[in-house]
């Protein structure tokens, strides 16, 4: 009873703040934050099943939301139909003459008997089929990204509403940790971490480099939206009376309603998560993952398969972050495979996880907020510091610009020692595990 | 065919930078493993604390130069490195005495002492950020060739060109004294003997009347060294960026645990193994294979295995390959 | 009656939090002589030899060395006054040389070493032999040879022996023996663990068989070899 009526305090304080922020700084950046707090309470939830629940080290968190991110365009972007006729068949050739040598090589391995003859074969098929995939696949990829570089230069996407690509961030995030998971769960938590690391910094070098398929580092932009256009909005006579009847001018109006149209969508699906995550939290799977948490070894002496649970908790967990990445470029409107940094997609979500109480969804639910509402909120209150400090330094010192300049590094600053002040003096969390 | 050539392209455009780079991970890849081995945890702020010492020796540097003192024909940011790891040295006591030293007291689990090298990184990263800013610091001065390309062509009369950067030599020479020292000083002396049987058993060192903090202040205190002059060597090379060094925590780590997390020696080997495999799939081939191939072989495109921006992926798919297929490292590490 | 030279004596405690595995446990030994524990598997021997030198907490009891109290020292403390222990479990620094394992063990010597060296070279020859060699690559024999002789080298003033012949053969059983039965007659007093109860017992001037932490049997090793009940329950009739 305590304890609920502590996560409503601190679910409450949440709230106050964001009010606070509406009054005093405005109602846009109130929502603003809000929306991505959602975001980020979503992308906390995934981590928290993967460590709460089962003691899974991830740290490649960013390469799972930046997937969500490809799927996005993949899903909502138009076709480019000159490309694919230009170069499409070949490219999708390629891959799959590439998917063909890894295959082989992994019957050889597998039926082949162990032997020094079999290690030779299996290397020869690696290194003489990934110069037959460059073979089909570069010509393919050289055509496509050819066309209209300016404009496109890449394949596009389906076309479909962008709604869909949510659920195809799981499924494409979901894919890529089954991969990992098979090769790399059942290893040491630290060098799960480090294997992690290194996946998601692949999958961004994959995003920057392969042009025809995300455009690389010319970004993609104008990612369809599930909400209306503002523009639309400020023309249309019904709402600019609405807006007025209510005492907004139609600019303003049309922004808030528009944020507002995306924090109900957000807020739809983090509610439909948690839900899920707690059912999956109470039921006996949830049961038997703590318990392998808390004792792997006597779990495998009872017969638990560990490493396929860890599996599945790694998969479903990635491909929430997946989600929660389609919904992030979503609401940017744009994929820009340069601003994915580990600090804010891996890190920080970690921070959240672990302020927020891991092992407690609602915990991770409120610690992506409070997280995310300090992320934002550090630098201003950083830049006013640094002008209250610096204020009886003359106007022109060196000094002082340097300081005033560098307040935007506090966040980084701030995020390390809230964590470390938390490990330190309430190890659980704001809202302990059960 | 021209093999004479062929070498020469082949030294100057693979050998002398993969072997300077894979100095430069090798000291990097030793401050993690000997963390792992006296402290047991892999440390993620390491990175980040190549970051700090790099800075503290460019300021130093700069000033150094504003106040007209040099090093002649060598970089400046020699003489700065003794204030820059002596920066270094007290940031990590300072956070062993504040952070690390509670966990140590409660016996903390290894995968805690993980994610609190997190927070720390996190600190460390900002404070970096905060002082010198994110950009791009160049502070290499002095004498840039050794041996220039055209200085080289004139002397062997060749067409290919070999040149030998001033800081790939320091790196070379510095990395062989750093390595030597520190091997003298884990076997031979009897600090350093003790420091190898606290890794290698904790309880019989205690028994043993070995001081466990002792071991530990002496360990941040060589790691602070072997961070900064590694990440002094990697900016003299290429260049500083705050963000370039927490990337460099893959290829440290990878490097660590390909040579067995733990052991000094395999450390040195994982950076080589690393830095050669990253240099040479990476690397178009095509003058050399030119040179080396019959003329009706001759290559046409670039032959570069993979664009230089994989290269993390190169480190990445060692590091699966080995620990799949010996978990421990090619040189037995330690697990904790 | 005389004070023995180490006593641990009516000893009660366990790990950390968990219950007590020692009952009012006492062993000892005296100037001189050997002092052999024995007792079935998880009778809480090692446990009792640990609690003697200070690696867990005593809730009831005294340790005492040479008449001091020492109950409440740390194990650091406890060598500096002269107590040498080889563990049962990892009692050698395996990545090390056999020459740095004694040299480790003689860490808290300011002194020179290499007289206690050059006894226990003549102690255990084959150590001589391997000096250079990592201890680990050694044969299990020789292994328990350089864990005594890493703690002969703070030159102790008691010698504390936890199942020194666990695992090696009965020809280097015997051989360590030997050599154990040397050490005491040099008057370093030896208290040992053995789970070869009737050997150990043959040597030993002070024998105790310990049963769930409790003292079961106490008397000289003759006694104990020659009580039927002893020889029924532990000797195998
Ligand atoms: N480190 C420990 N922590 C908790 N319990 C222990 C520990 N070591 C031993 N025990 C328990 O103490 C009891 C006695 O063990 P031990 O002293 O090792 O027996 P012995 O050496 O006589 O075979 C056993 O029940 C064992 O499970
Ligand atoms: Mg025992």
């Amino acid at each position: 009873m305590i304890g609920n009526l502590r996560t409503f305090l601190l679910f409450a304080a949440v709230a106050c703040l964001l009010v606070l922020t509406g009054e005093m700084q405005s109602w846009s950046t109130a929502l603003l934050i809000f929306n991505m707090g959602l975001i980020s309470a979503i992308m906390s939830l995934g981590v928290n099943l993967q460590w709460g629940f089962a003691g899974l080290f991830n740290i490649g968190v960013m390469g799972f939301v930046a997937l969500g991110g490809l799927a996005t365009v993949l899903v909502s972007m138009p076709p480019t139909t000159d490309a694919w006729a230009a170069g499409g068949a070949q490219v999708l050739l390629g891959l799959l003459t590439g998917a063909a040598v890894i295959v082989a090589a992994a019957l050889a391995l597998r039926h082949l008997p162990k032997s020094r003859l079999r290690g030779a074969t299996v290397l020869a098929i690696l290194v003489g089929g990934f110069f037959l995939y460059r073979w089909v696949f570069d010509p393919g990829v050289d055509a496509v990204e050819a066309v209209n570089p300016a404009g496109t230069g890449y394949l596009g996407g389906l076309g479909l509403p962008v709604l869909f690509a949510w659920p195809m961030g799981g499924v494409l995030a979901a894919g890529a940790a089954w991969i990992i998971g098979k090769a790399a769960l059942g290893l040491r938590s630290d060098y799960l971490a480090i294997a992690t690391l290194g996946i998601a910094e692949i999958i961004l070098a994959v995003m920057k480099n392969e042009d025809w398929l995300s455009r690389g580092v010319k970004n993609v932009n104008g990612i369809p939206r599930p909400v209306p256009n503002e523009i639309d909005l400020q023309n249309d006579a019904g709402f600019v009376a609405t807006a007025q009847g209510i005492g907004l001018d139609p600019v303003t109006a049309s922004s808030l309603y528009i944020k507002l149209s995306y924090s109900i969508l957000f807020a739809v699906v983090l509610v439909v998560l948690l839900v899920l995550a707690q059912l999956a939290l109470k039921s006996p799977w949830g049961r038997m993952m703590r318990a392998i948490r808390d004792n792997e070894v006597a779990a495998e002496a009872m017969g638990k398969d560990v490493t396929a649970r860890h599996l599945q908790v790694f998969i479903l967990g990635s491909a929430v972050c997946g989600v929660a990445g389609a919904m992030m470029t979503t609401l940017d409107g744009q994929l820009i495979p340069t601003s994915y940094q580990p600090l804010r997609f891996t890190f920080l979500i970690w921070v959240m996880v672990i302020v927020g109480g891991s092992g407690n969804n609602l915990g991770a639910v409120l610690g992506g907020f409070v997280i995310w509402f300090l992320w934002v909120q550090v630098e201003p209150i950083g830049l006013w510091l640094m002008q209250m400090i610096t204020a009886p330094l003359s106007e022109d010192s060196a000094l002082r610009a340097h300081l005033i300049e560098s307040a935007a590094h506090m966040r980084l600053l701030t995020m390390g020692l809230i964590l470390l002040l938390v490990l330190r003096f309430s190890p659980r969390g704001l809202i302990p595990e059960k | 065919m021209d093999l004479l050539n062929a070498l020469v392209a082949l030294s100057n455009f693979v050998l002398v930078p993969a072997i300077a780079y894979g100095a430069q991970l090798a000291l990097g890849a030793l401050g993690v493993t000997l963390i792992y081995g006296i402290l047991r945890f892999s440390n993620f702020a390491h990175g980040d604390t190549m970051a700090f010492g790099t800075m503290a020796t460019i300021l130093v540097t700069w000033w150094f130069q504003s106040m007209g003192i040099g090093f002649g024909p060598l970089p400046t940011a020699l003489l700065a490195l003794p204030f820059g790891i002596l920066a270094c040295v007290l940031l990590l006591i300072g956070t062993d005495r504040a952070v690390y030293r509670f966990y140590r007291a409660q016996k903390a689990k290894p995968v805690i002492l993980v994610i609190v090298s997190i927070g720390v990184m996190f600190i460390m990263n900002g404070l970096v950020r905060f002082i010198i800013g994110p950009g791009d610091q160049r502070f290499a001065d002095g004498e840039r060739f050794i041996v220039t390309a055209r200085d080289f062509q004139a002397m062997t009369g060749l067409d290919e060109g070999l040149a030998l950067k001033t800081t790939q030599g320091i790196t070379v020479v510095t990395a062989v004294i750093v390595v030597a020292a520190l091997f003298w000083f884990l076997n031979r002396t009897r600090t350093g003997k003790s420091m190898r049987a606290y890794s290698d058993n904790e309880d019989l060192a205690l028994l043993s009347g070995i001081d466990p903090e002792r071991v530990v202040l002496i360990t941040w205190l060589i790691v602070g060294a072997l961070a900064t002059v590694a990440g002094v060597l990697y900016g003299l090379d290429k260049s500083f960026k705050p963000f370039t060094y927490f990337q460099l925590l893959l290829p440290v780590f990878a490097s660590a645990i390909v040579g067995g997390l733990g052991n000094p020696l395999g450390a040195i080997a994982g950076g080589f193994i690393i830095a050669f495999s990253e240099v040479t799939i990476t690397y178009a081939w095509k003058k050399v294979l030119g040179y080396s191939l019959p003329e009706s072989l001759e290559p046409s495109g670039l032959v570069q295995l993979l664009s230089t921006d994989y290269k993390f992926a190169v480190s990445f798919v060692i590091l699966l390959i080995v620990l799949l297929f010996r978990p421990t490292g090619l040189f037995r590490g330690k697990s904790v | 009656m005389s004070e023995p030279f180490l006593i641990g004596d009516a000893m009660t405690g366990g790990y950390g939090r968990g219950p007590d595995i020692l009952h009012a446990c006492t062993v000892a030994v005296e100037r001189g002589e050997i002092a052999v524990i024995v007792g079935p598997n998880g009778a809480g021997k090692s446990t009792a030899m640990k609690a003697i030198f200070g690696m867990l907490d005593l809730h009831e009891g005294q340790v005492r060395l040479d008449g001091d109290d020492i109950t409440g020292l740390s194990p650091q403390a406890r060598v500096k006054k002269g107590m040498g222990f080889v563990p049962q479990n990892h009692n050698i620094f395996t990545s090390l040389t056999v020459e740095e394992n004694l040299e480790m063990g003689a860490f808290i010597r300011e002194d020179d070493i290499s007289g206690t060296m050059a006894q226990v070279y003549d102690l255990f020859p084959i150590l001589r032999e391997k000096r250079r060699q990592a201890a680990g690559e050694l044969s299990g024999g020789q292994r328990q040879q350089v864990a005594v002789g890493r703690a002969l080298m703070t030159r102790p003033k008691v010698l504390m022996l936890d199942e020194p012949t666990a695992g090696v053969s009965p020809i280097v059983m015997d051989e360590l023996f030997d050599r154990i039965i040397e050490v005491a007659r040099t008057g370093l007093p030896v208290l040992m663990v053995e789970q070869n109860a009737r050997q150990a017992l043959e040597i030993a001037d002070k024998g105790y068989v310990l049963v769930q932490g409790r003292n079961a049997h106490t008397g000289t090793g003759k006694e104990l070899l020659a009580d039927a009940e002893v020889r029924r329950s532990f000797l195998g009739g």
